[in-house]
């Protein structure tokens, strides 16, 4: 443990803004996932095991269709799209299936899933990393420097792009007829049903929604890193560990739970290079283990 | 005695033997090496899986973690194994590094299963996982004394011990299917012991044990201490056939694939687990023998499984059985 580079980092405003702008990162795009996922937990009751391999899935089609039209937008929008009717389908052909199943039964549907999805990719696209599909033009200019903390400005960008999709959410669940119904759903489908509304369709709804936000995370995620079978292995345990500390379901735990783990990520690589995973991991067991319901969580 | 009050134990030793010398002679009738190997693999993962259903068959409990034990009986077989006691204990070396294993994996059970056993469903689950992962990072961190993500280096002994060279294919077929057969036989008399019934009851109606005098925490720890040896001494076993350990041991997916066989064999049935660790290992075998693409193959007979048969082999084959 270095914990004297912790404190050195600081200290140092050039260290401490650039790591925290790096942890703001993480964070916001962590959210696009997990938010998808407390989505249609707190709806559906389902842990889709499968939302990691949504998000591989959004970075793959992202990719394909930058090669084709060169486009970065419409790359980005398009994959998630994509996405959200894939679960759309997936929703109804096999989750629709096991939403009174047991949680094994679930867990192992969805879990089957991402193996077939690890798979179709490398058949599709071949088993090689697919390289980046690359930062628009528009943000391929020098870093910023603040206080000679080196920050990229797609990072921002990132950054600005998930707090508005975050906002945009918001706004939907809180204010919209769609949103009101979704919250309904969560606490009483049967009296939903009883008052005439169409369930299914609107699980289905809240499903491609939750598919749409894990394709968007992947879409934004392919053009800052590389695209390779297995990708949504990792972000899956880390949209877990965020539902968990946030409270499963509720979306405004998952965003102050991203921020924390996105600073936890990026602080602790200052502070324990080898063991920044762990810290997320003993955050999430404290969590659990001291306020099982998570920090925005109700108590049941 | 509370574990050994039935009285078809001697029945149970009998088959046990009885099974363990048809395998012995199967060994000589059958000499491809691979079917040996997938044998003794299906024996190790086996108990593996039978161990993480006492948690998920006979009490109803998901977790998610179970892989931390097995990479613990691993890691502390092969550290054993590779420090300066092998020279003193020499022939008895192995003998007690396997029982420091199931040792060690009963403490480690012993403290997350008391923290998590205080919760129920999901979060159960999830508390489970998070403890393995954490295991799983410490194991990465600890560089200097695992090997990091190489996993563990360089190998270590295995001295001989009673005549018995677990160096020798035939001297390692035997011994491990000898020690996961023991092991069975005692599961059995736990499962259909007193104790065995108490679990059954707090997965059917968790107040009722209660209100009868029942300690359902007490019941929920001790099995959850016995699911994480047999789970430890499972992976002392393939760390000895592997002659090392490796940090995926501890990761995530490796919990997966018990669950997977409880799915394919049952959960309802005893030996289904192992029925299940029969048909992952012919499956692996079958398929990477043929494709590239394992992970297809496997989602797919699992859908299967999941959307179709609702129910494991063993448990379909036993139902439709006893309805004739």
């Amino acid at each position: 443990m270095e914990i004297f580079a912790l404190f050195d980092c600081i200290m140092s405003p050039a260290c401490l803004l650039s790591q925290a702008a790096g942890g703001l990162k993480i964070g916001m795009l962590l959210f696009l996932v997990a938010s998808g996922l407390t989505l249609v937990f707190g709806v559906l009751g389902v842990i889709n095991f499968a939302h990691g391999a949504l998000y591989m899935l959004g970075a793959y089609f992202s990719w394909q269709i930058m090669s084709i039209t060169g486009h970065f937008g419409l790359s980005v929008i398009l994959g998630a799209l994509g996405v959200g009717i894939f679960g759309l389908l997936f929703e109804r052909i096999l989750i629709s299936r096991v939403y009174n199943a047991e949680l094994l039964v679930q867990i192992l549907l969805c879990y089957s899933v991402v193996l077939i999805l690890d798979d179709l990719v490398m058949i599709i696209w071949g088993d090689e990393f697919l390289s980046s599909v690359g930062v628009p033009e528009v943000f391929q200019v020098p870093p910023l420097f603040i206080f000679d903390a080196i920050i990229p400005p797609f990072h921002l960008a990132i950054i600005a792009m998930s707090f508005i999709v975050g906002l945009i959410l918001w706004f939907i669940m809180t204010k919209t007829r769609f949103g009101r119904l979704v919250r309904a759903a969560a606490v009483n489908p049967k009296m939903l049903e009883a008052l005439g509304i169409n369930i299914n369709l609107l699980r289905a709804g809240v499903f491609m929604l939750g598919s749409f936000l894990a394709g968007l995370g992947g879409a934004l995620a392919a053009s800052v890193g590389s695209v390779v079978s297995g990708m949504g292995n990792s972000i899956i345990i880390e949209s877990f560990i965020v539902t968990v500390i946030g409270g499963m379901g509720s979306i405004s735990g998952a965003f102050l739970a991203s921020l924390i783990i996105g600073m936890a990520r990026s602080f602790g690589a200052v502070a324990m290079p080898l063991f920044t995973d762990g810290l997320m991991f003993l955050i999430m067991v404290l969590v659990l283990v001291l306020r099982p319901q998570g920090l925005m969580g109700n108590k049941k | 005695m509370l574990f050994l009050n039935k009285d078809n134990f001697q029945r149970d030793v009998f088959l046990g033997l009885l099974a363990w010398l048809i395998l012995i002679i199967f060994y000589f009738i059958f000499p491809d090496p691979g079917i040996h190997d997938i044998i003794q693999k299906v024996f190790i993962l086996g108990l593996f899986a039978m161990s993480l259903n006492i948690l998920i068959g006979y009490l109803g409990l998901i977790a998610f973690g179970h892989a931390a034990f097995f990479a613990s009986g691993a890691y502390t077989l092969g550290l054993f194994l590779q420090s300066d006691f092998v020279l003193n204990l020499a022939s008895f070396s192995i003998p007690v590094a396997m029982l420091l294993a199931v040792l060690v994996s009963s403490i480690l059970a012993a403290l997350i299963g008391v923290i998590c056993i205080r919760l129920k469903d999901i979060y159960f689950s999830f508390l489970t996982l998070a403890f393995q992962m954490l295991i799983y990072s410490i194991i990465l961190a600890l560089v200097n004394i695992t090997g990091g993500d190489q996993g563990l280096m360089g190998g270590f002994p295995k001295p001989p011990f009673l005549g018995i060279d677990l160096g020798k294919p035939f001297d390692f077929y035997a011994f491990t299917i000898f020690i996961s057969i023991i092991t069975i036989v005692l599961l059995r008399q736990i499962i259909e012991s007193p104790f065995g019934y108490g679990l059954r009851m707090i997965r059917d109606n968790s107040e009722r044990p209660a209100a009868l005098g029942f300690s359902n925490q007490k019941h929920k720890l001790i099995a959850f201490i016995i699911a994480g040896s047999i789970a430890g001494l499972a992976g002392s076993l393939q760390a000895l056939l592997d002659v090392g350990a490796y940090p995926e041991w501890a990761f995530w997916s490796k919990s997966a694939e018990p669950l997977f066989m409880i799915l394919l064999g049952g959960m309802h049935s005893f030996l289904g687990p192992l029925m299940g660790a029969l048909i992952f290992e012919i499956l692996n075998d079958f398929v990477t023998a043929n494709t590239r693409y394992y992970g297809l193959v496997l989602g797919l007979v699992i859908l299967c499984f999941v959307l179709g048969l609702k129910k494991g082999l063993l448990d379909w084959i036993l139902i439709k059985f006893n309805r004739k």
